[in-house]
């Protein structure tokens, strides 16, 4: 191991500078203004978490937790998400509140990498959480939430994707009768491996329409696709998962949303998190999802507390690379000052600062290169001679 | 480039060819000159397409990033990269399958047995797999020269004829998984482009449906 040098930060850390920083910092609060306006209130979680509760609970792969250990030996965790320590707030301490709660949360969140560089392992969430509400109006409501989220901050041209894992669950258990055989065939779909699920589907010992049933499948995903998802399916369990697409359908079409979203039965974000309807947000520029969330009836359960729940999370640093860097305004003004000048540069600067203008006050003895400094501002005004000072 | 424009990870090498001449019975006019270029980025424009050439062993890190939208690689190299793409299509070309191989007659070592590759990830999961624990040895290319020089007890390597194996005299002791191409897609590509990857995977399927029945 070599020691690490100065400049170097642990792997996927990264350093925010001001530019970033600011367009960062507007979007958060265009975000937090658009949550706000739905009712979503904003809290705050601990950033470490036990892993036995919040790590257990969260739906990150145990080899992209951070860990440490408290004095008694107790592991430790870097929280990985935020939906799970607000799960477990929303189950202990303000299990008295009456429900369904809106809650919106802004943090950082902690994922190891594993093999290289390229996505950040400490990144931004903001989301919201709607716990205690199972109805689809909560369903469209967060899918729409995060729609008028995204615009807000001047998102354009993105698209999300809406999906089912009810609906898979009870497909795949019609057809193959077992657990056990349901989460294999379903891993492919996680794994994104759409060869290994062929090739697994047609070496089962099933009958060739239920065959051409999960093969079909595949193709569930895009404009009408509503309907062949209801010729797939025979329980009554299936044709409710249905139904709920439909309602779902007619509530995002009342938010007006629906041209954005399209119909995906083949999304499988996660496992076993998941339980009903889940959703991607994609924008062009980017090769990741931006944003995504779903319904997790499941987790609060974990906490000693059964409620519904469903919540969405978008990921700040992506979104900061899909709205595109570099819109930032500069600093505009810079007031340079010898310190025989100091007192009127400070009451002008003051002036300037009062009607709400960013203003650098800068004494000429601390900069080596005057040009090469007043490069980077549009406007420079000098305390330094006999005059008032000048415009440069 | 328009935004509907979609960029294909292309393999350098052995599997460009089978590739090329696969996308050519999709009917996908690509310029005769294409395989003698030495340019890394082709763009087609009436065909709204644009080619990188890249490593095979990086194809699946350039779709994964979303730099290319699509691309063609190995199944050894999803298997060794594990990277966050869909694998959609199985082309069915650069047939080929991972192996074990080493010296006739030779055992692994009972305390450390060695195993030189170019897939430490493949090796190491196969290994676990059987119940043995191995320590890798990462080889770059040549691999059949580590148990022949005393670096590891076996090699883990792609065969396709066995020519190269038996020439330098080794065998194969275990066939690990069969290899072949395949049709790979950027999560978000396959959303936000579905309309020009799906029809690009039905021409491709259309094809290699047809040498399915025609073998």
């Amino acid at each position: 191991m070599t020691k690490p040098l100065v400049f170097e930060k642990p792997l996927g850390m990264r350093d925010t500078l001001p530019d970033l920083y600011e367009i960062k910092s507007k979007s958060r609060s265009a975000m937090e203004h658009a949550v706000q306006k739905w009712g979503y209130r904003f809290m705050q979680t601990p950033t470490i978490e036990y892993y036995d509760t919040v790590g257990e609970a969260s739906a990150t792969l145990e080899q992209q937790l951070f860990k440490l250990l408290d004095q008694e030996g107790k592991t430790l965790v870097l929280r990985p998400d935020m939906t799970a320590p607000i799960a477990r707030v929303a189950a202990s301490t303000m299990q008295g509140q009456s429900q369904p709660m809106r809650i919106a949360y802004s943090a950082n969140v902690f994922r190891a990498q594993q093999q290289e560089g390229g996505h950040p392992a400490e990144f931004e969430q903001f989301g919201v959480e709607l716990i205690g509400d199972g109805s689809t109006s909560a369903d469209g409501e967060v899918i729409a939430l995060m729609i008028e989220t995204l615009e807000h901050v001047g998102l354009r041209n993105f698209q999300v994707a809406v999906g089912h894992l009810g609906y898979v669950d009870v497909l795949f258990k019609e057809i193959l009768g077992t657990d056990e055989r349901v989460e294999k065939l379903k891993r492919f779909l996680y794994e994104k491996n759409y060869v290994g699920y062929k090739q697994h589907v047609k070496k089962l010992p099933l009958s060739s329409i239920d065959q051409k049933r999960l093969l079909d499948f595949l193709h569930l995903r895009g404009e009408n696709k509503l309907e062949d998802a209801e010729k797939l399916i025979t329980s009554t369990r299936g044709y409710e998962a249905i139904e709920e697409l439909h309602a779902l359908r007619e509530c995002l079409k009342a938010f007006g949303v629906n041209e954005l979203t399209t119909l995906d039965l083949t999304l499988v974000s996660h496992m076993t998190y998941y339980t009903g309807v889940v959703f991607e947000g994609y924008a062009p520029e980017l090769g990741s999802p931006i944003s995504n969330g779903g319904r997790y009836d499941d987790l609060l359960g974990k906490f000693d507390k059964e409620a519904k729940a469903t919540g969405f999370g978008i990921d700040l640093d992506y979104l900061m690379e899909a709205i595109q860097r570099g819109e930032t305004e500069p600093f505009t003004h810079c007031v340079i000052f010898s310190e025989k000048h100091r007192k009127e540069a400070y009451a002008f600067v003051r002036k300037l600062r009062d009607k709400g203008g960013m203003v650098v006050a800068q004494d000429i003895k601390g900069i080596e290169s005057l040009d090469a400094y007043t490069e980077q501002f549009s406007n420079v005004t000098y305390y330094l001679g006999k005059e008032e000072g000048g415009e440069h | 480039m328009s935004s509907s424009t979609l960029t294909i990870a292309m393999p350098k090498g052995r599997i460009f060819e089978e590739a090329v001449q696969l996308l050519r019975e999709a009917d996908y006019t690509l310029p005769p000159e294409f395989e003698d270029s030495r340019k890394l980025i082709l763009e087609i424009e009436e065909a709204n397409l644009r080619f990188i050439l890249a490593k095979p062993m990086d194809v699946p890190t350039y779709v994964e990033h979303g730099v290319a939208d699509v691309g063609i690689a190995g199944k050894d190299v999803m298997l060794e990269e594990k990277r966050n793409v869909y694998e959609v299509l199985d082309l069915g070309i650069s047939r080929c399958y991972l192996a074990v191989a080493g010296i006739p007659g030779t055992e692994l070592d009972a305390v450390a047995p060695k195993i030189a590759t170019k897939y430490p990830n493949v090796a190491s999961n196969y290994f676990r797999s059987q119940g043995k624990q191995v320590e890798i040895i990462k080889l770059n290319g040549s691999i059949e020269l580590a148990p022949l020089i005393g670096l590891a007890d076996r090699i883990v390597d792609i065969v396709s004829t066995g020519r190269t194996l038996k020439e330098n005299g080794l065998v194969e002791t275990e066939k690990i998984i069969d290899i072949t191409s395949r049709f790979i897609v950027n999560p978000v590509s396959y959303r936000i482009k579905a309309n020009a990857v799906d029809e690009m995977v039905h021409r491709l399927d259309k094809v290699i449906e047809g040498e399915e029945i025609a073998r």
